[in-house]
Parts: structure tokens; C-alpha cells; sequence
């Protein structure tokens, strides 16, 4: 076995003394979110680096709903996941079928629409909450969940359509050209040659909806408001309305909650980072 | 009708529908459920709120609130000085990652959870790791020093300082992985020729790294600024705006005016960042539809 040189210590030595620093940094939050999940109430408001004695007793009162601001733990579970699944859904549908028109069909205007999608994009989303907030009242889809599935469909398209547009344009035109030779109709071209060739993006972009309407806050919190109606986060915020406000139980549900979207950025992080990066900014 | 677009205007044909094939025909309706949300969930919001903001006496109002004032100082602190940090940040960090090491590509995958894990519940948890009395952050200076620390959200300073680092912890990530992204699509032979000439590694980075991605690095920072302008959750779930409504930004002072019913405020408020707004959006639009 070679022994590492003087030179090669030192630079790993260096990389260390960056690393060290960006793991904590990183952690540390969550890792507080972590300790008041398996702290008993006592601990948790000790400033004790690790309880004395770690227990899932928080996790058993959420999962039971034994306090006030869990009575609907479930249906607020259930609401942020319809909502996500539906976001995801929609937004894949609406983009996919966008961005095959715009890129393989040529539609005359498609280029506009483009342009209007990547405005869109660009309008920070707390800007646009306001004028959408009086919209949704106006349509009458205020405490309706469609209004935040629309909202987050409206957020989620744009940037869906320019990454699979983008992703469209790399595939060679011949395909559709043979196609069309075999006497396939538009939307057999649709359905049998360019989706399926299409599905890394559309995992990646179904992947980054869903986790965009899972994780909001601001918008739900705005367009919903009826406890049963409201999605996770928003009964989250809900928590800190208390004077007294339960930490110990705000942050095992605030933890139960992050689980889910870190487990599926896992899952598809393969997709996810060759596909959203690639879109996000062209170099 | 943006069909017409296609077609030669100054000769009457027959009708459109059949002068398009049908290819077009199936491009139009594929592509409709997009306008329609577009028209109906951006077009008509933004027409709206700009017809509700339309009185001067709104901006007059804004003029007089000190809280806006304070609002557009702490947006641009957040912009200039935040973002610059999180930038400067994320391209060192950027070649940190692209070392070649098992624990170091690890270190990216946990890296990577502020970004993908939703704000509320880290957000909350920074805010009690701040609390004066039970936070660890001061239970921590009390037993090493034996002082009670600062109360870190009272102070507007201290507490818009925290609402940025809470900022930079939440996206740095996401800017880092694009920095990489652009790092690793430098070709490796300049360094090994730069190793041969014996280069050193701010020589490296001056000459090679730096020009290859200083387009990006310059795309990067402004998107960011625009996003930045609509982060909500960094201030609002930190400080909630306070104390004493000195830390809102844009983002939040546009949400407080809502929550207040004076929805023509809010809409100003948000008019008065245009001017800011849209040379970045025409800008970051030339870039990315060349």
C-alpha cells in the first residue's frame, strides 16, 4: 500500500475544513427539527444537544390526533397529498401537450406562447399572489382546494413547458417523419412515439410539480382557510397562532411532513437533476 | 387570432379551418388548456390588480407609509447583499463538489435537503433554535460564557440578517448544483496544461474557471434576484415581518396589506417594484429564448 504524501493530507485536510462546516450548517436545522420530534416536552426546551430520554411519544399524539391542533391531522394529510397528486397530474398534461404542439407540431403563435410561459416564470410568485387571491375570490374558489390546485398549476406550467420543450427539440424529427410515413394520426404520434420517449423529463417535471404543491405555503395559506380544508403546511403555520404554542408537536408534524418530499426527491434524484438544471438556466 | 400569423393576410383564401392541416388544427387544441390558465390566472389577475392600483392616491399613501420605505431598504439589502453572499458562496462551493471523492459526493447528497425539504417546518425551526429563553443558540452562549445571549429577532438588523441567512440556507443548494453544473462542462485538459505550467490554483481560477462561467455565474445572480423578490416564507416565517414591521419586505408588505383589506395598497406596492422587475424579466428572456 502507498502512504498518502505530506501534499495529499494537507489538501484533504483543507477539503475537511470546508466540509465539516457545510455538513453542520446544512444540519443543524433539521437536526433541531429531529431532536424536538423525539424530545419529551421538558427536554425539548433545554437546549440539550440530545435528550435524556428520546422518545416517539410526540409522534403516537400526532399520529392519534390527541391535541387541539391535530384534530385533523388526516384530512389536512389528505388535502396536501390530493392536492399535490392533482397538480402534478394536471400540470404534466397541460405541458406535455404545450410543448408537443409547440416544439414537434410547429403550431403557428407557439413561439409566443413560449415567451408568454417564460414571463410567467419570471413574475415572483409572492407578486402574483395578490391580484390571484382577489381572482380566485371573484370565481368564487376561495376554501375550495381547485382555486390551489390552479393557482399551483398556473406556477408549476411555465417552467414545465420550457424544460420539456427544451427536451422535445432534441428529439430527431425523423421519428415523427416515419410516423406519419406508417399513416399515424397526430395523437398516435402523440400517445406512442413521443411519450414514451419523453419519459425521463416527464418524471422530472411531474417529480418537480408535485413537490412545488406539496411544499407551498404561501398560497395555500391565502386561498384556504377552513380547518378541514386547509393543507398540512397551513395548519403548520396555524400552530404559531398559540401563545403557548406546542414546539414538541409543531416540529414531529413539521418532520412527519418533510419526510414524504424528501423521500421522493431521493427516489427520482437521478431525473430530477439532469432534467430541472439542464432547464433552468442554459449556459 | 394568431393563426392569421401563418397564413398571407393580403390574399383572400378560403376559410382558415382549412388552410390549416391538420397537424396545426391538433397543435391548437393541445395547446389551449395552457392559454386558458394563462389568460385566466395571470392575464386577468395582473389586469385587475393593475386597474385596482390604478389611483395615485395609492402611491401617495405608499409615500407616507414609513412601513414601505422600510419595506424597499430591506428588499434591497436582501438583494444586494444577500444574494451576493449566497452567489459568492455557491461558486466556491461549486468547486468544492466537483472534487472527485466518495465522501465529498456523500456530503452533496445531504447537501442537497434544504433545497428539497418544504420551508415551514426548517423555518420554524431555525426561528426556536433563535428564541431568546429556550433556543439552543443561547443555551449554548450561557453555558460557555455565562451571559444571557441577544435576542436575535427584537433587533431589526439582527433579525433581517437572520431572514437572509435563513435565505441563503434554503437555496443556496440549488445555485451550487447549477454552478457545478457549469464547472464540470469546462474541459479538464486547460487545468492539466495550467498543472504543467505550473499554475497556481487562483491563477487556475482567473484565467480558466472564471471566464468559462462568468456568463453563467451573471445569469445565475439575476434569476436569483427575481426569485428572491418573491420569497415569502424566508421573512414571514422568521419574523413574521416584525419587530415592529421593520423587517417586511416587498414580498411580505404586498401579503400585510392583503391580510389588511387594502388590496390597492398591496397591488402598489407591488407596481412600485416594476421599474426593478421587468428590465431583469426582458433581460433573463433574451438570455434563455436566444
Amino acid at each position: 500500500m502507498k502512504l498518502p504524501s505530506l501534499r495529499d493530507v494537507a489538501t484533504e485536510a483543507r477539503l475537511l475544513l470546508i466540509g465539516i462546516p457545510v455538513f453542520l450548517w446544512t444540519m443543524i436545522p433539521i437536526y433541531h427539527m429531529f431532536l424536538f420530534a423525539i424530545s419529551p416536552k421538558e427536554d425539548a426546551f433545554s437546549g440539550k444537544l440530545w435528550p435524556d430520554h428520546p422518545t416517539l411519544h410526540n409522534f403516537e399524539i400526532v399520529f392519534k390526533q390527541q391535541h387541539y391542533f391535530l384534530r385533523d391531522f388526516y384530512v389536512q394529510f389528505w388535502n396536501s397529498t390530493l392536492i399535490a397528486a392533482s397538480v402534478g397530474a394536471l400540470t404534466l398534461v397541460i405541458a406535455t401537450a404545450a410543448a408537443f404542439s409547440i416544439s414537434r407540431l410547429k403550431v403557428p403563435g407557439g413561439r409566443a406562447v413560449l415567451n408568454l410561459a417564460l414571463f410567467t416564470y419570471f413574475i415572483p410568485a409572492a407578486f402574483l399572489a395578490v391580484p390571484m387571491y382577489r381572482t380566485m375570490g371573484n370565481y368564487g374558489l376561495l376554501n375550495n382546494h381547485w382555486s390551489l390546485i390552479l393557482a399551483m398549476v398556473t406556477i408549476a406550467s411555465p417552467y414545465a413547458i420550457w424544460v420539456l420543450k427544451q427536451a422535445s427539440d432534441k428529439l430527431p424529427v425523423e421519428l415523427d417523419e416515419a410516423a406519419v410515413m406508417d399513416g399515424a394520426t397526430t395523437l398516435q404520434i402523440f400517445r406512442l412515439v413521443y411519450v414514451p420517449l419523453m419519459m425521463p423529463s416527464l418524471v422530472a417535471i411531474g417529480t418537480y410539480a408535485v413537490l412545488l404543491a406539496w411544499n407551498e405555503y404561501l398560497y395555500a395559506f391565502l386561498l384556504l382557510s377552513n380547518d378541514r380544508e386547509i393543507t398540512l403546511p397551513v395548519a403548520l403555520g396555524n400552530f404559531l397562532a398559540a401563545d403557548d404554542s406546542p414546539w414538541e408537536l409543531l416540529m414531529t408534524t413539521g418532520f412527519i411532513y418533510a419526510l414524504p418530499p424528501a423521500a421522493v426527491y431521493y427516489a427520482f434524484r437521478r431525473y430530477m437533476v439532469g432534467g430541472l438544471t439542464a432547464g433552468a438556466v442554459k449556459s | 387570432m394568431a393563426i392569421t400569423l401563418s397564413g398571407d393576410q393580403a390574399i383572400p383564401g378560403p376559410p382558415l379551418s382549412s388552410r390549416l392541416t391538420p397537424a396545426q388544427v391538433w397543435g391548437i387544441i393541445l395547446l389551449a388548456p395552457y392559454l386558458l390558465v394563462f389568460l385566466a390566472f395571470v392575464v386577468y389577475p395582473v389586469c385587475y390588480g393593475l386597474w385596482l392600483a390604478r389611483a395615485p392616491s395609492n402611491y401617495v399613501a405608499l409615500y407616507n407609509d414609513p412601513i414601505f420605505a422600510r419595506a424597499a431598504i430591506n428588499t434591497l439589502i436582501f438583494l444586494v447583499i444577500g444574494i451576493n453572499i449566497k452567489m459568492l458562496i455557491a461558486l466556491f462551493l461549486s468547486g468544492f463538489f466537483a472534487q472527485q471523492r466518495p465522501w465529498i459526493r456523500w456530503l452533496s447528497v445531504i447537501f442537497i435537503l434544504p433545497w428539497a425539504v418544504p420551508s415551514i417546518p426548517t423555518i420554524l425551526s431555525v426561528r426556536f433554535m433563535l428564541n431568546p429563553e429556550w433556543g439552543v443558540i443561547n443555551h449554548l452562549i450561557f453555558s460557555f460564557t455565562g451571559d444571557d445571549g441577544p435576542n436575535w429577532l427584537n433587533d431589526p438588523t439582527v433579525a433581517l440578517s437572520m431572514a437572509i441567512g435563513v435565505h441563503i440556507w434554503k437555496s443556496l443548494p440549488f445555485w451550487t448544483l447549477i454552478l457545478i453544473t457549469g464547472r464540470l462542462a469546462i474541459p479538464h485538459d486547460l487545468f492539466e496544461a495550467a498543472e504543467v505550467d505550473g499554475a497556481s490554483w487562483w491563477q487556475k481560477f482567473r484565467y480558466i474557471t472564471w471566464p468559462s462561467m462568468q456568463t453563467l455565474y451573471v445569469t445565475c445572480t439575476l434569476l436569483s434576484m427575481i426569485w428572491t423578490l418573491g420569497d415569502f416564507n424566508s421573512v414571514y416565517l422568521l419574523t413574521g415581518g416584525g419587530p415592529a414591521d421593520l423587517t417586511h419586505v416587498l414580498a411580505t408588505l404586498g401579503i400585510r396589506y392583503l391580510r389588511l383589506d387594502q388590496l390597492s395598497l398591496a397591488m402598489a406596492s407591488i407596481v412600485c417594484a416594476m421599474p426593478f422587475v421587468l428590465p431583469l424579466v426582458y433581460f433573463m428572456m433574451k438570455r434563455l429564448s436566444r
